[in-house]
């Protein structure tokens, strides 16, 4: 896998340790972060950006989204969380850059969702006699895969290098396995939804067809194996960043994920199967919806600071959104999920539009928590602080470093 | 896909615990063995690790860096003529296009407060010969501008101070200048979370990207938790034949400062460092580097600049010691730094483990639903 000397720089994951001691629990956010001696002291991000009219280059990037109301919005849940966060920062600007990712991006975690969920739903299906809701499983799961690897190749800055990405093996880059994974993945999807395809067409191919109905259940079932990596793997993607909304919710979001993609694909199969077949899928999602929910609630609890921005905005309507779908969507399923066709159908619209809004709502919740430096400045420095009162608890010398500048008057 | 073991590697290392499960070092992926990252990352026998030491307390904000990194690497153009309208500082940020930074900081403090030992242009803050530095590269600075009269070198201010008599009195402002770079961290972001192989470990311990391997997925750039490199923006080459738009070199791809590999190759000092007029940007072996930083800042607080820190210079701090640190006079969030960087992939061992449970759960309540489905 590394010949030569470009690959010289990777790391190998299993040199690293991370004790993985010390989950922690919710962050304290409410510590008064007051102005540091020696500088000019606080004003909210806002103030601060106002003052500096969004100087720097960021502009455009969120500014103003939202407007009035949603500034409002934002003032009010500041209030509530950090009644006094006062800090620092250069003319407002942001500390760390958000990803140059475009809505590509939620759209390939959606599908990529939709179709891990799916092959596992098609296995199942397979496996237990249910033809229909095996079919509409193989066919998303092939198309939603497609879609997700296309919309993935459509956001790099050069989409004819796409193979770069199959040069090397990073257990350090999510998007590196993530690649593999989806390497794994695909061929057996699209051989699994490809059987389900000419099965459907009017002609048969001969010995193609005899061939690719024999492969259909090997294929699904490796499809199937590897389903669960393709739904998780993109929560480790966004959380593996600097970016605070996304890796402050690296604990919760693999779960918020594969929640979103059991609610969507279960309900992409309420909406493709018969009643009578799609049992299993409304179980699913509704087993999906109830744990996205969940999670998503503890989520923003253990966020910290960061937690505002699924709360303000356009991040703030989407979650909104999602949690209204997906509370709708799944209690639709439970009441008439099993009675009426059409219900079921809507109640899985309900929910593959929540899922949706789920990946767009975190997904845009990483910019606009760069864009405020609050969010990267305000928790870094009360974990100094922290750590200083503790060092300097230990007893160990206050490092020159810890020493507050002077004040003189 | 096996990890480490989430246990505490040995090493007397041992940070205070914050509070949050950050515990410095040995819990990040660690690049730097004993020998330095880039013998970590398979250099046999590499040269010393090369970096920085910017020292802002001498920076005059001349831009001089900025100009030379520019012209020395071909580095397109931001914009034309842009004003940011908040200081002298027009540029903003690091990014694509801009690989050194020169950073003005004007504050509402007391001149008092900022006795750096130097006296150039500002009579009224001269300090006595014995807080001056006297052995290094300072040294000899500090001397001739005593032997010889004070001389204005265009210092940024509203009034220069008591430097006629309209000035009247001084006046609050304080400039605070740095020269901001890409720190070459031990342990990078960017070059961790790099799918293609395109970012990679020089010889020099150095991080470079490789433009004809980076395929602009720009996960590097959420990866860095300094907010330095970027994707360039710009007139993209077109795969067949020819275009008459003018091209972008190296559009959609991710840039940034390579400390100036190409000359580092040829045993040339970076292009930045040489033209800076008043070695703020020192450039060397990290090791020599360290040493000269920690007698500065020392000497620095000796005098009373109790403000003056080192910044991402600690091999025990979230990126394991930076390849080019920095001594600030005030706190690093004030130069636009985040005041406690930790590199990303140090909690990524329990994402995928949290990953990998999810999908276990996935897995599970599939099954689940079908064995319930049955009824
Ligand atoms: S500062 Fe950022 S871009 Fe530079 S080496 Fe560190 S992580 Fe990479
Ligand atoms: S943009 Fe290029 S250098 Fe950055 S992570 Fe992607 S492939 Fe690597
Ligand atoms: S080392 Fe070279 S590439 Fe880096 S900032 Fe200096 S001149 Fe630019």
């Amino acid at each position: 896998m590394t010949e030569g000397g470009y690959e010289r720089g990777q790391q190998e994951v299993g040199k690293a340790a991370n004790p993985d001691i010390n989950e922690a629990g919710p962050k304290n956010t409410t510590d008064d972060i007051g102005a540091i001696p020696g500088t000019q002291g606080g004003g909210s991000a806002a103030a601060t950006a106002q003052r500096t009219a969004g100087g720097g280059r960021s502009e455009g990037r969120g500014d103003g989204r939202g407007g009035r109301g949603g500034r409002r919005k934002r003032r009010r849940a500041e209030e509530q969380m950090v009644p006094d966060a006062t800090f620092t920062s250069y003319y407002g600007r942001p500390v760390v850059k958000a990803a140059p990712w475009e809505a590509a991006i939620p759209l390939y975690l959606f599908m990529g969702g939709i179709a891990g969920g799916s092959s596992l739903l098609a296995a199942g299906a397979d496996l237990t006699g249910r033809p229909a809701l095996r079919r509409g499983a193989r066919i998303g799961a092939t198309g939603a895969i497609t879609i997700s690897l296309a919309a993935l190749v459509a956001d790099l800055g050069r989409p004819e290098r796409f193979l770069n990405m199959l040069r090397v093996f990073k257990p350090t880059s999510p998007m590196s396995v993530g690649t593999w994974i989806l390497t794994a993945y695909g061929p057996g999807a699209v051989v699994a939804g490809a059987a389900e395809v000419a099965k459907l067409l009017p002609v048969r191919f001969g010995v193609l067809s005899t061939l690719l109905d024999w492969a259909a259940r090997p294929a699904g079932l490796a499809a199937a194996a590897i389903a669960p990596g393709v739904a998780s793997y993109t929560a480790v993607l966004l959380t593996n960043t600097s970016t605070p909304a996304w890796h402050d919710a690296h604990r919760e979001l693999p779960f918020v994920f594969v929640g979103s993609a059991a609610a969507a694909s279960g309900g992409l199969g309420m909406l493709l199967a018969p009643v009578h077949e799609a049992g299993p899928a409304r179980l699913f999602a509704v087993a999906g919806a109830a744990a996205e929910l969940a999670v998503e609630h503890r989520m923003e609890r253990s966020m910290g600071l960061s937690a505002e921005v699924l709360h303000a905005g356009t991040p703030g309507r989407l979650m909104r959104a999602s949690k209204a779908l997906t509370a709708a969507g799944a209690l639709g399923t439970l009441l008439v999920g099993r009675r009426s066709r059409v219900g079921a159908a809507l109640s899985g619209l309900a929910l593959l539009a929540g899922s949706a809004c789920t990946r767009f709502g975190v997904f845009e919740a990483g910019p606009a928590s760069v864009h405020d430096p609050k969010y990267t400045i305000v928790p870094q420095r009360e974990r100094l602080n922290r750590r200083r009162a503790a060092e300097a608890a230990a007893g160990q010398p206050p490092t020159g470093e810890a020493s507050p500048p002077a004040q003189e008057t | 896909m096996t990890h480490g073991d989430p246990a505490h590697q040995g090493g007397g290392h041992a940070r205070v615990d914050a509070g949050d499960g950050h515990l410095g070092l040995d819990q990040a992926f660690t690049s730097a063995g004993p020998a330095g990252p880039a013998a970590h990352a398979g250099w046999e026998a590499p040269p010393s690790r090369k970096g920085f030491f910017t020292d802002t307390s001498i920076c005059i904000g001349c831009k001089a860096c900025e100009v030379a990194c520019k012209e020395w690497n071909g580095v397109p153009q931001d914009g034309i003529y842009e004003l940011l309208g908040s200081s002298y500082d027009n540029t903003g940020a690091l990014g694509a296009n801009t690989w050194r930074h020169v950073e003005f900081i004007e504050q509402r403090t007391p001149m008092a407060g900022l006795d750096t030992g130097i006296t150039i242009g500002v009579p009224e803050t001269a300090v006595g010969p014995d807080v001056l530095v006297s052995e290094d590269i300072l040294g000899s600075m500090a001397r001739s501008v005593h032997d010889k009269p004070l001389v204005d070198l265009g210092m940024p201010a509203f009034d220069l101070p008591s430097a006629s008599p309209d000035a009247g009195e001084r006046t609050e402002f304080r400039w605070l200048m740095a020269s901001n770079v890409c720190k070459h961290c031990t342990n990078a972001g960017c070059l961790d979370v790099c799918p293609t192989g395109a970012l990679f470990r020089t010889e020099f311990g150095t991080v470079v990207v490789q433009d004809d391997i980076c395929n602009g997925c720009g996960y590097c750039v959420a990866g860095c938790p300094f907010g330095v490199i970027d994707r360039r923006i710009g007139q993209k080459a077109p795969l067949v034949g020819h275009s008459d738009k003018p091209v972008t070199k190296n559009a959609g791809v991710a840039q940034k400062c390579t400390l100036c590999y190409d000359r580092l190759l040829d045993d040339l000092t970076p292009a930045c460092a040489k033209a800076c007029p008043t070695q703020s940007i020192q450039f060397g072996d990290v090791d020599e580097l360290r040493e000269r930083a920690e007698k500065r800042v020392a000497d620095l607080q000796a005098a009373g600049v109790m403000g003056a820190q080192l910044y991402a210079e600690d091999p025990e701090g979230g990126v394991g010691g930076a390849g080019a640190f920095f001594l600030l006079l005030d706190e690093p969030e004030v130069y636009g730094f985040p005041p406690d960087p930790i590199v990303t992939t140090a909690d990524l061992p329990r994402m995928w483990k949290h990953a990998g449970l999810a999908a276990a759960g996935l897995l599970a309540a599939a099954a689940a639903a079908f064995l319930g489905g049955r009824r």
